[in-house]
C-alpha cells in the first residue's frame, strides 16, 4: 500500500513491522483517515511508478512499517534527553552562574539608583581617562543628554550596564581561555570548532535550551546568552595576539632566563594587548547586538522598546530606540578604539 | 688561561628532522648533508663541532647564511638542544643542567645580543637595560641603578625614558649591548649583532665593542657573515661551512694560510692592507741598521704604505712596547697583499 512496502517485504521484516501496529501519537494523516476522508495520493501510490517514489524518510518508512519511528518521535526523544539531563545540569550550572545574576542585578540597581547627574559625569570621566580626547567626551556627553532629553535615559543606561557586566565576564573568562589556546595546539584544535559553532549558531537557537535551564525571571538567563555569543572574539584575538608576539623578543626573554610566568605577564600579554583590546572591542559590539535579542527573554533596556515597536507596530518607538542603540554602538566603538589607539602608540615596534 | 678554555664545545652534532637520533649512525658513517636530506629527509645542521673559547677573548664564528652559525651560538645557552655532544662552560657540561641550573646560567653567566635587537617595545630604554636584573627578581630601582651606568657607557645619556621605537637601529643595538652588560655575565653571545646596521654605524659599534672589551675582558662569542668584521674583532676565528668547521685559528694566520678553496674565495675579496698587521709579515732582526722608520707590531699595512710613500726599497724597524722585535721589508709587505693560492704554495695545512 505504502511506497516502501516492498523493501520491508524483501528484507523479511514484515513480522517485525506488524508487532507494534499502534502506539505513539497520531499523525495528521491518520486523523484524517479516521474521520472518514480518504488520504489523497493513496490511490496514486498504488499505481506506484518509480518516478513518484518519495525520499525514504522516517515518516514515509513509518507508513510501510509501523515499527519505524516517526520524525516527531525523534524530536521528542531529543526533548526527553534534554529534560532528563536538565536537572543534573542545573545543579552544576546554577551555583556557577549565580554570580552573573548578582552582578547583573547589582549593576542594574546601581546605575538606576545613582542619580543621572552623577552617572553621566562619571561616564564622561571614564571616557576621558580611557581616551584623553575632548572630542569623544563631548560626543558622549551630547549623546547621553540627548537620550535623557527624549526620556530614553533609563533604558539606555540599563543596556549599558548589561553590556559592561557581560563584557567584564567575557574578558575574565575569555582571556585565560585564549592564553590556554595559545600555549597548547591540542587545546586550540579542540576549541576552534566550539568557537565556530558559537559564532554561527543562530542566537535564537541557544535561547531555547537556556529557557529550559533557567527561569525567565533570572537575569543570568540573558547574561549567559549574551556572554556565549560575545565571548568568541576576545578568546580568538587573545590566542592570535599571543601567537603573533615577535619570536625574536620571546627568544630574548628565554635567553635572559625568564620563567614562563615572567614571560607571560612581562612580555606576551603586554605585547598581545593591542590584539586583546581589538577583541574586547568586538566583544562589546557583539554583546550590544545580543542585548536587543535578549530582550525576548526579559533583558531590560532599549531592546524592550524595539520589541514593543515590533509587537504593537509602534513604528516611531521602534525607530527611535533603534537609533539609541546605534548611538550607543558608535560611542562604545569609538571609545574602545581610541583607547586601543593609545596602547598602540606606546608599543610601536 | 691557565685553567683551560672558558667555553668548550666538544663533538657537537645537530640534526633537524622527525627522528634525529636515528640519523646519528649515518652521519658518523660519513653521510654528508645533501645525501642525508635526499635519503632520509633530515637536515644536518651541525657536524662534529669542536671549538675552544678562551676567557677574555673574542671568538668570532663566521660563515654564510645556512652555515649553521646561528644554530651553533644557540647551543651555548641551550636555546636549541643538540642531538649529541658537550658544551662545557667553566668545567661544567651545560647539557647536563636541569631547568633551574640552566636558568641560572642564562641569568648570570651568559647574556645575549640579537641581530634584530629584540628589545621589549613596551618598556623604556632604561627598563630594557635593567631587564636582566629584573628577571633575576631584583626590584625596579636596583635594576635601573645597574642599567643606567651601562647606558651612559654605550653613549645613550638622556635617552633613558625613550621607547625603543623612538631610537635609530644603531641606538637600539646600543641598548641591546647595555642590557647584556648590565647582567654582569662573563660570557656575551652576539648573534650577528651588527648585521642589521648600516656600514658607518656598524664600524662605530665595532669600535665600541673593542673599546668595551679592552676594559672588561669578557668572553665574547660573536657571529657574523662579514669577513672584514670578523677579522677586525676576532682573537680566534672559526669559519663554518655547511655545518662543519672549515678552519679555525688566529685570523691573520687564516688570512695568510687559507687551507680550503672556500676560504680562499672568502679572503680574496677583502682589503688585505687594512686587515693584515705588521707582526704577520715581519721577519726576525738580522743586524741591519738602515731603517726608514719605526713602526708598531700592531700597525696595519695600510699605514706602512702611507709611511713609505709607496717606495718598496724601504725597511722599517718593528717595535713592540718600545722593544725592537723585528724588521719589516716593504717587499714582503707588497707580496703579502696578493692572496696566496693553496695550489701554488704547495703547503696545505
Amino acid at each position: 500500500m505504502a511506497a516502501y512496502d516492498w523493501l520491508f517485504g524483501a528484507l523479511g521484516l514484515k513480522d517485525w513491522c506488524e508487532q507494534e501496529a499502534s502506539g505513539g501519537p497520531m499523525t495528521m494523516a491518520q486523523l484524517l483517515a479516521q474521520s472518514g476522508k480518504k488520504v489523497e495520493g493513496a490511490a496514486e501510490e498504488a499505481a506506484g511508478s518509480l518516478w513518484d517514489a518519495p525520499f525514504p524518510s522516517l515518516d514515509v518508512l513509518h507508513e510501510s512499517c509501523s515499527s519505524v519511528a516517526r520524525t516527531r518521535d525523534m524530536t521528542s526523544w531529543v526533548e526527553n534527553l534534554f529534560l532528563s539531563i536538565k536537572d543534573p545540569l542545573k545543579v552544576v550550572l546554577d551555583p556557577i552562574s549565580q554570580p552573573l545574576s548578582w552582578a547583573l542585578d547589582g549593576s542594574l540597581w546601581l546605575f538606576q539608583t545613582v542619580p543621572w547627574f552623577i552617572v553621566i559625569p562619571l561616564l564622561l570621566l571614564a571616557v576621558w581617562g580611557a581616551t584623553k580626547s575632548w572630542k569623544l567626551v563631548a560626543f558622549v556627553a551630547i549623546s547621553f543628554l540627548f537620550m535623557a532629553f527624549i526620556d530614553h535615559y533609563v533604558p539606555a543606561i540599563q543596556t549599558l550596564s548589561i553590556i559592561f557586566v557581560c563584557t567584564g565576564f567575557s574578558v575574565l573568562l575569555g582571556v585565560p581561555i585564549g592564553i590556554l589556546m595559545s600555549r597548547s595546539d591540542g587545546f586550540q584544535r579542540v576549541s576552534l570548532p566550539v568557537l565556530d559553532m558559537l559564532q554561527t549558531l543562530p542566537t535564537f537557537v541557544y535561547l531555547i535550551p537556556l529557557i529550559f535551564l533557567f527561569s525567565v525571571t533570572e537575569s543570568k538567563l540573558y547574561g549567559i546568552a549574551i556572554i556565549l555569543y560575545a565571548i568568541v572574539p576576545v578568546i580568538r584575538l587573545t590566542d592570535l595576539g599571543i601567537r603573533l608576539v615577535d619570536k625574536d623578543v620571546i627568544e630574548a626573554a628565554d635567553a635572559f632566563g625568564m620563567t614562563d610566568k615572567q614571560k607571560l605577564f612581562g612580555v606576551q600579554i603586554p605585547l598581545a594587548m593591542p590584539n586583546i583590546m581589538a577583541g574586547v572591542n568586538q566583544t562589546i559590539m557583539m554583546s550590544l547586538a545580543m542585548v536587543v535579542i535578549a530582550s525576548l527573554v526579559s533583558a531590560p533596556g532599549l531592546g524592550v522598546l524595539v520589541l514593543r515597536g515590533i509587537r504593537n507596530l509602534e513604528l516611531g518607538v521602534g525607530l527611535v530606540s533603534g537609533f539609541g542603540i546605534v548611538l550607543l554602538a558608535i560611542l562604545l566603538d569609538r571609545v574602545t578604539k581610541a583607547s586601543l589607539g593609545r596602547i598602540n602608540v606606546t608599543q610601536k615596534q | 688561561m691557565s685553567n683551560g678554555p672558558k667555553v668548550s664545545i666538544r663533538g657537537l652534532y645537530k640534526i633537524f628532522g622527525s627522528n634525529p637520533q636515528a640519523m646519528l649512525p649515518h652521519v658518523h658513517g660519513g653521510m654528508g648533508k645533501p645525501e642525508l636530506l635526499d635519503t632520509y629527509n633530515h637536515v644536518l645542521g651541525l657536524q662534529d663541532i669542536n671549538v675552544d673559547m678562551q676567557a677574555g677573548e673574542i671568538t668570532v664564528i663566521m660563515g654564510l647564511s645556512g652555515s649553521g652559525k646561528s644554530t651553533l651560538i644557540r647551543h651555548l645557552n641551550r636555546l636549541i638542544e643538540p642531538t649529541t655532544g658537550e658544551v662545557i662552560v667553566d668545567g661544567e657540561n651545560v647539557l647536563d643542567y636541569d631547568e633551574q641550573q640552566l636558568r641560572r646560567l642564562r641569568r648570570e653567566k651568559m647574556s645575549m645580543v640579537f641581530q634584530k635587537f629584540a628589545l621589549l617595545p613596551h618598556r623604556t630604554v632604561l627598563q630594557n637595560a635593567g631587564m636582566s636584573r629584573l628577571v633575576r627578581g631584583e626590584d625596579e630601582t636596583t635594576a635601573e641603578s645597574h642599567g643606567r651606568p651601562w647606558l651612559q657607557r654605550v653613549g645613550l645619556d638622556g635617552y633613558e625614558d625613550h621607547y625603543p621605537h623612538q631610537l635609530s637601529g644603531g641606538m637600539q643595538q646600543r641598548v641591546g649591548i647595555a642590557r647584556a652588560l648590565a647582567s654582569d655575565s662573563d660570557i656575551m653571545l652576539m648573534d650577528e649583532a651588527f648585521s642589521a646596521l648600516d656600514p658607518l654605524i656598524r664600524t662605530d659599534m665595532q669600535d665600541l665593542l673593542l673599546e668595551l672589551q679592552n676594559e672588561l675582558q669578557k668572553t665574547v662569542v660573536f657571529i657574523t657573515h662579514d669577513l672584514d668584521e670578523a677579522l677586525k674583532l676576532a682573537d680566534h676565528l672559526v669559519i663554518l661551512k655547511d655545518g662543519y668547521v672549515v678552519q679555525q685559528g688566529e685570523p691573520q694566520h687564516i688570512l695568510l694560510n687559507p687551507n680550503d678553496p672556500y676560504i680562499e674565495d672568502f679572503v680574496s675579496d677583502i682589503n688585505r692592507a687594512r686587515v693584515l698587521r705588521v707582526r704577520s709579515v715581519m721577519s726576525p732582526l738580522n743586524g741591519e741598521t738602515a731603517f726608514a722608520g719605526v713602526v708598531d707590531v700592531n700597525d696595519n699595512l695600510e699605514k706602512l704604505i702611507e709611511l713609505s710613500g709607496g717606495d718598496t726599497t724601504h725597511n722599517f724597524k718593528v717595535q713592540k712596547n718600545g722593544e725592537d722585535v723585528g724588521i719589516l721589508h716593504m717587499k714582503d709587505l707588497v707580496r703579502a697583499l696578493v692572496p696566496t693560492r693553496t695550489g701554488e704554495k704547495g703547503t696545505v695545512r
